[in-house]
């Protein structure tokens, strides 16, 4: 219960946030775009549209993330501030094409 | 096949090692077992449950659902497993010499199966709802994914196996040192735990990372091999944490480390005024 009010208290700090939002998008299990270009140094706030009818789950271990995505669905998370180079990422669920790269400029 | 083998294996052996690891240490308790397939069974259900609304927890929150979902699972079963550690600081002796749990002895053995039931059904929920989410998606696309269900179903197999590993492993273990290597490995489990709840609240912009990664150990000991994979789910390895993961790690350590000391002398002396141990 304890838990509970604490994240209720926590809640209003992560709606004010005001960070940059960047989009993935899910069809056919492919993301697109394959490469997304971002500021480093930056907080970024990731949305994925999974436009498949499949859940999916967005995995990198180079931005040490994972979020599970359902099908026709939507997931939001936050990444970095990060530094320059390069985060692969990919849909742990359909590997051979669902791929791609983050790029921190 | 071989690629759904090691998906389905990655998140059922988390899962598994808890349970094996839990089952060693209340291996004394009556009744244990039952409570403990309970716990399986209440956590699969859940597993499905919690796999069927992805995109209604998903949702809650401005979309960050899913992390305090997982966050509160975790810091659940954190206390769950400080709470087991502490009462087996001053109850476990007693068990394993197999002196029958006598008065009020009996109630808290009851407490403490149904902690048993917790931990397990907690462990099953988050890392089986997933692993459902990937085998119905295999299941509904249909045409000639039979090798993939049965990589599936490998992967299981192989993640059980190594969660029955560590626990016939332990109970080989000398019954002098038994009590010191599941509190430990509980203990590990525990802060790894707290961990993971900490990443999660960081992923969802609830708390600050500190510094994003403290380090990286990816290229020596990377989290999809054999070994990262084990680490992880053993004492919450993980190859880029962020600080806040470490606050956490160390807080829980200290906190339970020091609850089950503060029981082992309570017991102690207890048992020293009334002239026997």
């Amino acid at each position: 219960m304890k838990f509970i009010c604490l994240f209720a208290l926590l809640l209003p700090f992560a709606a004010c946030a005001d960070d940059a939002d960047y989009t993935l998008v899910l069809k056919d299990h492919r993301f697109q775009p394959e490469e997304l270009i971002v500021p480093a140094g930056k907080k970024i706030k990731l949305k994925i549209e999974n436009r498949d009818e499949l859940a999916e789950e967005f995995e990198s271990f180079a931005l040490n993330r994972e979020k599970a995505v359902a099908g026709n669905g939507s997931a939001t998370l936050y990444i970095g501030p990060l530094e320059p180079g390069r985060y692969p990422f990919i849909g742990e669920f359909y590997e051979e094409t669902a791929k791609g790269v983050i790029i921190a400029k | 096949m071989f690629g759904t083998a090691v998906i389905v294996f990655r998140e059922v052996l988390e899962a598994a090692l808890i349970i094996g690891i839990v089952a060693a240490a209340t291996h004394g308790i009556p009744g244990s077992r039952r409570w403990l397939l309970a716990g399986l069974l209440a956590g699969l259900a859940g597993a499905g449950l919690v796999a069927a609304f992805t995109d209604a927890i998903g949702a809650l929150a401005d979309g960050i659902g899913q992390e305090l979902f997982n966050a509160i699972v975790l810091g659940i079963a954190v206390m769950m497993l400080a709470w087991h550690n502490i009462w087996m600081s001053s109850h476990g002796a007693a068990l394993a010499a197999g002196a029958r749990a006598i008065g009020g002895d009996i109630r808290a053995g009851r407490r403490e199966c149904s902690v048993l039931l917790l931990i397990v059904g907690l462990a099953v929920l988050r890392e089986g709802s997933e692993t459902v989410l990937f085998l119905y998606g295999i299941a509904a696309s249909g045409n000639g994914q039979s090798s993939m269900l049965f990589g599936g179903l490998l992967g299981m197999a192989l993640g059980i196996a190594t969660g029955y590993l560590i626990y016939a492993g332990l109970l080989r273990v000398p019954l002098r040192w038994f009590f010191t290597a599941t509190s430990v490995l509980v203990l590990l489990l525990a802060a790894g735990m707290a961990s993971q709840s900490a990443h999660f609240l960081i992923q969802a912009d609830l708390l600050p990372s500190l510094a994003a990664p403290l380090w990286d150990t990816s290229a020596a000991l990377p989290e999809n091999g054999i070994p990262g994979m084990l680490l992880h789910s053993l004492i919450g390895y993980d190859s880029r944490p962020a600080g806040m993961q470490l606050v956490f790690y160390i807080i829980a350590l200290v906190a339970i480390g020091a609850g089950m000391k503060l029981a082992t002398q309570a017991h102690k002396e207890k048992h020293s005024t009334q002239g026997e141990v």
